[in-house]
């Protein structure tokens, strides 16, 4: 008898079929995604979840009999009938009976077929066709790593890295340059010596001095020298991480209710989400204002409500000062994503507008304003509803598929699609949007 | 009862715990019920490893295929909704016996499983004749891994959506690519593997390319009657996917290499199909003897012979019809009573169990019965032959007539003298799974012309195929011959075609 503990082996055997089957399936769990983020809150979109997709798609077919005119049931448990008893037929899917063993019309197809996606599936398949606008910068990154590559051979090294094919090529050339007589060559001069001995032949002592010769030649050419010796070698080189960091500005005063941070947190959480995907390292930089600006920790961020009027034009400048103290443009890429319920003080919009024109989106690859408004304002086209005064103030920076986009969200069901709409992967050249 | 050493306490164990019990169990297992059985191997996996193997159909090693991951998916979703337990184990019929337990299960479960799996599923696979005739549990890892790999290469050489369509269709026919009788010699899978390869030399060792440029005489069309031309073929055939793989016209060779593996793992499952309720009915019996016995001597105590029963007792529930968690006859239920009815009958026969069982009542030597048993029957022969009238009213059995043309159902017979043998017919025959799966043949072909292949489905008392499955299948059918693909159902009786399916190979 053997025991063998195999819980160390890998696990997941299944990952390549699972992988498979998802792409199989690729569609129509798309679209069910799609379906299920609807509904989702964002700490769920964190978790796995269950998705279920047409059964059809994913049939098997094989020949088996359909439901034929007669049935044969073996039941066990009888307790009042005798033969010849007639029994009323029971209504369809009763349970009792309504499996008859064997028949092979055993399996029932459901209609839907349902599983579960993990975290990482899950968001690959809701993230996939979205893209990060203008990754100019992501080349230029922080060197914070250092990786080893291979670098050709060296004469020096440590033992477990020697190269032994390379150092027995090398060997092997020297021998034969040397011409170290090989071993069957001495056992050849042995025999042709010991067969000259058993003869008595004459040239016993030529043969002897030839076998001497050999000998010792082999002695002084080693079969592998110091000078064959060659090590694998490594090189140092530094592995560049793309790094990003991201700017939630956020209206904190007193218009801005519960329900519009919450959609505001949405937007940011998505964001964040997508983000901490393309980019190995990111940075969360929270500014909250109301006429003046702070950056705080996220719990204040979302939780706290301050007093005050609004000035929006504070935020962007506490933001360049963060940008200039810590984030070097050419090193970081900058996103940031704004939101606000649309009320700004009407003389700093102009300033604001001036301060996003010249100075921000230079800096940044990306830059949302989301507009939160509290569902009992209708959602109106965004395009045409200059109504808030900030709207209209950024209202002339928005380019197709330009580095600022701004849209207006009320719906906290709403989040995913204008998310959604805001990194859809644009084809080059075509441009994007509701006109088409 | 005894007090001997306690093999654990607790639920704790290690593997020297593991070794104490299987060293335990084995001198039962021979000496008391003399079992016979393939070295074991018992292997420790987590619970993940466990659902993976569910997925590949339990064996360690499978080629790929989206179908498994679709199992995979299916039982991860049940098993973590908490809608269904894991199996406590999983048993390969293989030489070494590989047994998987599991690392959560307390000891007693473990020592449950390795006298169930370990030594009863052991023994029914080393000796019952389906097994030996179809399986050969030396070799059929290394056939597995020998199968991955060349569907992985083919894979890397054709293209993963290409071995995926041939994987489909076959999948689809793997219900008809079992030999179901034993006209040929059992299969050696070694020798399979070791052919293709061989094969495969000689094939490049004769490749010349110049043999191309060479003009010859076009091929003569073999003439002779047609009936000459079937018996060729072998003609009727019941194996489609044997005969796909020897004479469809337009495959290449790589693609009857994939299909002859879909079929050799299709045979070796075979038995198991076959032998259900005996398999388990055996595994249960000896774990209950094995347990019992450990229990007795003071090898267990009685917290986890207790434990033990719960679990037994749950496994072998059978509800009846009208309680709310019926799903049909229980397999485990059946085949643990019905062994210990034949123990009953062999030690303590009634005057009935006399009349009825004349060579088994009273023999006393209830081991020496049951093992003849596991080794000579199948699931179909085994009720028909054991099936006792005593078990029948135990299980208060009855046959219901179910025909859709009336608007009631009829019982036909129920546990009275009367009833006993048609009953006992009847429970029999939906155990014999060649008979209650579709009759499919092949029976004929036109090589010289359109190349039409045609088949053939048995009609009896009624029953058609499912249509709309029946038309996905025909395509894959017609994928692989790859011309026209005709499936007359016909009655059984009277040969009258009642119905009929096509398909066409899509024009490439």
């Amino acid at each position: 008898m053997r025991i063998v503990d195999r819980r160390l082996n890998p696990s997941g055997k299944n990952f390549e079929n699972r992988q498979r089957f998802l792409r199989r399936v690729k569609r129509m769990v798309e679209r069910a995604v799609r379906e299920a983020s609807g509904e989702r809150s964002i700490e769920e979109l964190e978790n796995p979840g269950e998705i279920a997709i047409p059964a059809d798609g994913v049939r098997q077919p094989s020949f088996h009999h359909a439901p034929g005119a007669r049935r044969d049931l073996i039941l066990p448990g009888n307790r009042e009938y005798i033969e010849g008893d007639r029994i009323a037929r029971p209504p369809e899917d009763d349970g009792a009976g309504g499996k008859g063993a064997g028949s092979g019309g055993g399996k029932g197809r459901p209609d839907l077929f349902r599983f579960m996606l993990t975290r990482e599936e899950f968001l690959n398949i809701f993230l996939d066709d979205l893209e990060l606008p203008d990754l100019a910068k992501r080349r230029i990154a922080l060197v914070d790593k250092e990786g080893l590559r291979r670098a050709g051979y060296a004469t020096t090294g440590t033992p477990n890295n020697l190269a032994i094919a390379r150092t027995l090529r090398l060997s092997l050339s020297r021998r034969i340059a040397l011409a170290r007589p090989k071993s069957e060559t001495i056992v050849r001069a042995e025999e042709e010596l010991a067969a000259a001995m058993a003869e008595g032949g004459a040239n016993i002592e030529n043969l002897r001095r030839d076998l001497e010769v050999l000998r010792r030649r082999r002695g002084r050419v080693a079969y592998l020298d110091p000078v064959d010796l060659r090590y694998r070698r490594f090189e140092r080189f530094p592995k560049p991480v793309a790094q990003a960091v991201m700017f939630c500005l956020m209206d904190v005063s007193g218009s801005m209710t519960e329900h519009t941070k919450d959609i505001a947190k949405r937007f940011f959480m998505l964001l964040h989400v997508f983000l901490t995907r393309r980019y190995k390292r990111i940075e969360l930089v929270f500014i909250r204002h109301t006429d003046e600006a702070a950056e705080v920790d996220e719990e204040t961020f979302f939780r706290s409500v301050e007093t005050g009027g609004t000035m929006v034009s504070s935020a962007l400048e506490e933001m360049l000062r963060i940008v200039k103290d810590r984030y070097d443009p050419t090193s970081w890429n900058i996103y940031a994503a704004q939101a606000s319920d649309g009320d700004n003080l009407m003389g700093d919009n102009e300033r604001t507008r001036a301060l996003l024109q010249n100075d921000i989106l230079p800096l940044s690859q990306y830059f949302a304003y989301i507009e939160v408004r509290d569902s009992f304002f209708e959602e109106v086209n965004p395009f045409d509803g200059g109504t808030s005064s900030l709207w209209s103030a950024y209202a002339p920076l928005q380019r197709e598929g330009g580095r600022f986009q701004m849209r207006r969200v009320s719906k906290r069901e709403k989040i995913y699609p204008v998310f959604r709409e805001l990194f859809q992967r644009r084809e080059a050249g075509a441009p994007h949007g509701d006109h088409e | 009862m005894k007090s001997g050493p306690l093999l654990f306490q607790g639920k704790d164990w290690n593997f020297e715990t593991l070794r104490r019990i299987h060293d335990a169990i084995e001198p039962i297992a021979e000496k008391e019920l003399g079992l016979d059985i393939f070295p074991n191997q018992i292997e420790v996996i987590t619970v993940e490893q466990m659902l993976d193997a569910y997925a590949a159909t339990g064996m360690p090693i499978f080629y790929r295929h989206w179908s498994f991951g679709k199992k995979f998916v299916q039982h991860q979703t049940v098993y973590e909704k908490g809608l269904q337990d894991l199996a406590y184990e999983i048993v390969i019929n293989s030489n070494p016996c590989i047994s998987y337990i599991m690392e959560r299960s307390s000891a007693t479960m473990q020592t449950l499983v390795m006298a169930h799996a370990a030594f009863g599923h052991n023994h029914f696979f080393k000796n019952n004749y389906q097994f030996r005739q179809w399986t050969a549990p030396e070799s059929i890892l290394d056939y597995l891994s020998f199968a991955r790999n060349y569907i992985a290469s083919c894979e890397e050489r054709y293209g993963h959506d290409e071995v995926e369509r041939l994987l489909d269709a076959g999948h689809a026919l793997m219900a008809q690519g079992v030999d179901r009788s034993p006209h040929k010699r059992p299969l050696d899978l070694q020798q399979e593997e070791k052919r293709e390869r061989d094969r495969m030399q000689e094939r490049e060792r004769l490749y010349n390319d110049l043999w191309r440029t060479v003009p010859g005489r076009s091929r003569t069309v073999v003439k002779g009657g047609k009936d000459r031309q079937r018996a060729l073929l072998g003609l009727p055939q019941e194996n489609i996917l044997y005969f796909l793989e020897k004479a469809a016209p337009r495959l290449r060779s790589w693609q009857r290499e994939v299909l002859r593996i879909v079929r050799l793992i299709a045979q070796y499952f075979y038995p198991q199909q076959l032998t259900k309720v005996m398999n388990e009915g055996c595994a249960t019996y000896c774990h209950y003897r094995i347990m019992t016995r450990l229990h007795e001597e003071g090898l267990i105590d009685n917290g986890s012979f207790l434990e033990f029963l719960h679990s037994h007792t749950s496994v072998i529930r059978q509800p009846m019809y009208y309680e709310p968690g019926y799903g049909g006859v229980n397999p485990y239920a059946l085949g643990f009573d019905m062994m210990q009815d034949i123990a009953r009958i062999a030690k303590n026969p009634t005057p009935e169990d006399r009349v009825w069982f004349p060579d088994l009542a009273g023999t006393g030597d209830e081991m020496s019965a049951l093992r003849d048993v596991w080794a000579n029957y199948r699931d179909d022969s085994f009720i028909a032959q054991f099936l006792s009238p005593a078990l029948m009213r135990k299980w208060r059995l009855f046959h219901v007539v179910d025909q859709s043309e009336l608007p009631y159902l009829e019982v036909s017979s129920i546990h009275n003298e009367r009833g006993y043998r048609e009953l006992r017919r009847r429970l029999a025959a939906e155990y014999d799974a060649p008979a209650q799966s579709p009759h499919i043949e092949v029976v004929d072909v036109d090589l010289a012309g359109a190349r039409k292949l045609v088949l053939h489905h048995q009609v009896a008392e009624g029953r058609f195929l499912d249509a709309e499955e029946a038309e996905l299948v025909m395509k894959h059918l017609a994928a692989l011959w790859g011309y026209e693909v005709l499936l007359q159902e016909v009655d059984k009786k009277s040969g009258e075609v009642l119905k009929e399916h096509a398909a066409f190979a899509a024009t490439s």
